[in-house]
């Protein structure tokens, strides 16, 4: 009798990948000149794109405000909250710290794109660290959203976050009172403290935005600041879920366990060019506005990228459906010949 | 009357480190940063971050920090101090000087 074996994902888990300090990743031939080149940062394009941004979210949330009590209220509140929450895949960049050369920009946008996606950023930061270092490898990369088999109810509740929020309310109050959870396993004790008081003012935030609600007799604050977290969730759930799933886990090269696809310019401006997955995990320092010619340059040494949702789904939705039965099974896609793989 | 007493090692020649740059370089099992600051001075740091000893050969130098290519940890390579996490311990430095076209490393 043939018996399922499954993984335990957790930090402290039995199926945590033994390996010894910083694994060697595979990395693609590019001149280091050409490299560093694409890695400079400049004020300009992030403040163009992120000026656009914050105008969308202005004047859509000034229609939604406007409209509020029609119909169109509800459709405007959709559009804003589609918009609004681009600050997940922004968070994630300006976490990184490469969108803005001036630090201090970078930090104001990464902490209000924190807040608003109710990602606290100190927390964020060191968890992310962690998925970098160690992408999809078992027991060690915190960030596995699709483990195997699938938990495919769960990520059904998570297109509009719902299994996140309630998750989130329960870590802020349990990071409010000193209990980090898994983080401790991935923020140093001297950075902890930052965490915590992190917790407490997002508690505060959030109690000043329902009782605005309480006073003003609307729900308009707090659907206008983090009720998008749900509102306009199931538009990055699609994109974010694109970026690893039904790809190999436990191996030392990015080509295997993420993906790219190309996408339209609205998409790419909301999502921050992170379908060029592949590239932005192999080269993290490349600011996001620069992952289009990266990808220009080593693509042919990378699997060829997939056209579209549409066709990531096609690959994906069967995986999963499959790994149901059969865990060990993941997609394998092609590398150019010429690019050998690093497993 | 002071004596330098410190061992120099060649390292590299002016021009092979660009403004706003660095190389690496490697000396008795030792890996070492030579880092050429916006105002042409050069300074030398261990060449590991201290966060998950990443090379930080592929690091981006901005003004007077080196950004570790793997998790953005940020140090004044001049000093060695830490400039932000996930990096808590600072770069050990060591002592540089030009002389004519080419880069003396103290290691001793």
């Amino acid at each position: 009798m043939s018996t399922t074996h499954w993984k335990d994902y957790t930090l402290t888990g039995g199926d945590a990948v033994a390996d010894g300090g910083q694994p060697g990743w595979y990395t693609p031939a590019l001149d280091r000149k050409t490299l560093k080149g694409l890695m400079k940062r400049s004020d300009r394009p992030a403040l163009a794109n992120y000026g656009l941004w914050i105008g969308l979210i202005i004047a859509l949330g000034a229609v939604t405000v406007a409209t509020w009590g029609s119909a169109w209220g509800i459709v405007w509140l959709l559009v804003y909250s589609a918009v609004h929450q681009s600050a997940t895949a922004r968070q994630h960049e300006l976490g990184h710290g490469t969108p803005f050369r001036t630090r201090w920009i970078n930090e104001m946008f990464f902490h209000f794109s924190s807040f608003i996606t109710l990602s606290e950023g100190h927390y964020y930061r060191w968890r992310h660290a962690r998925h970098h270092t160690h992408t999809i490898i078992v027991g060690k990369d915190p960030e596995i959203q699709s483990p195997r088999p699938p938990e495919i109810v769960s990520l059904l509740i998570n297109l509009f976050n719902l299994k996140t929020v309630v998750l989130t309310a329960r870590d802020f109050l349990r990071r409010a009172a000193g209990d980090l959870g898994q983080g401790r396993h991935f923020i140093p004790e001297g950075e902890q403290p930052k965490v915590i008081r992190a917790a407490r003012i997002y508690l505060g935030l959030i109690a000043l935005i329902v009782a605005a609600c309480f006073v003003t007799g609307s729900l308009l604050p707090l659907l206008l600041t983090i009720g998008p977290r749900v509102i306009g969730a199931p538009l990055y759930a699609l994109l974010h879920f694109t970026q690893h799933a039904g790809l190999d886990e436990d191996v030392h090269d990015h080509r295997l366990n993420s993906r790219t696809i190309y996408m339209n310019p609205v998409l790419r401006f909301l999502y921050a060019n992170m379908n060029y997955h592949v590239e932005h995990h192999i080269f993290p320092m490349v600011p996001y506005y620069r992952l289009p010619e990266l990808h220009a340059l080593i693509k042919d040494q990378c699997p060829e990228p997939k056209h579209g949702l549409v066709d990531a789904y096609r690959d994906i939705v069967p995986t999963l459906l499959r790994q149901l039965k059969d865990p060990s099974y993941h997609l394998r896609p092609a590398l150019p010949a010429a690019a050998v793989a690093a497993e | 009357m002071t004596t330098d007493t410190k061992t120099w090692i060649d390292v590299c020649a002016v021009d092979d480190v660009e403004i706003e740059d660095l190389i690496e370089v490697s000396h008795d099992g030792n890996t070492y940063a030579i880092y050429r600051s916006p105002d042409d001075t050069f300074h030398a740091t261990d060449g590991h971050c201290t966060h998950e000893k990443v090379s930080l050969a592929d690091g981006l130098v901005m003004d007077y920090v080196i950004e570790c290519p793997m998790h953005n940890a940020r140090f004044d390579y001049r000093t060695g101090e830490v400039k932000s996490a996930p990096a808590c311990v600072n770069l050990k430095t060591f002592e540089v000087k030009r002389e004519g076209d080419r880069i003396l490393l103290a290691v001793g």
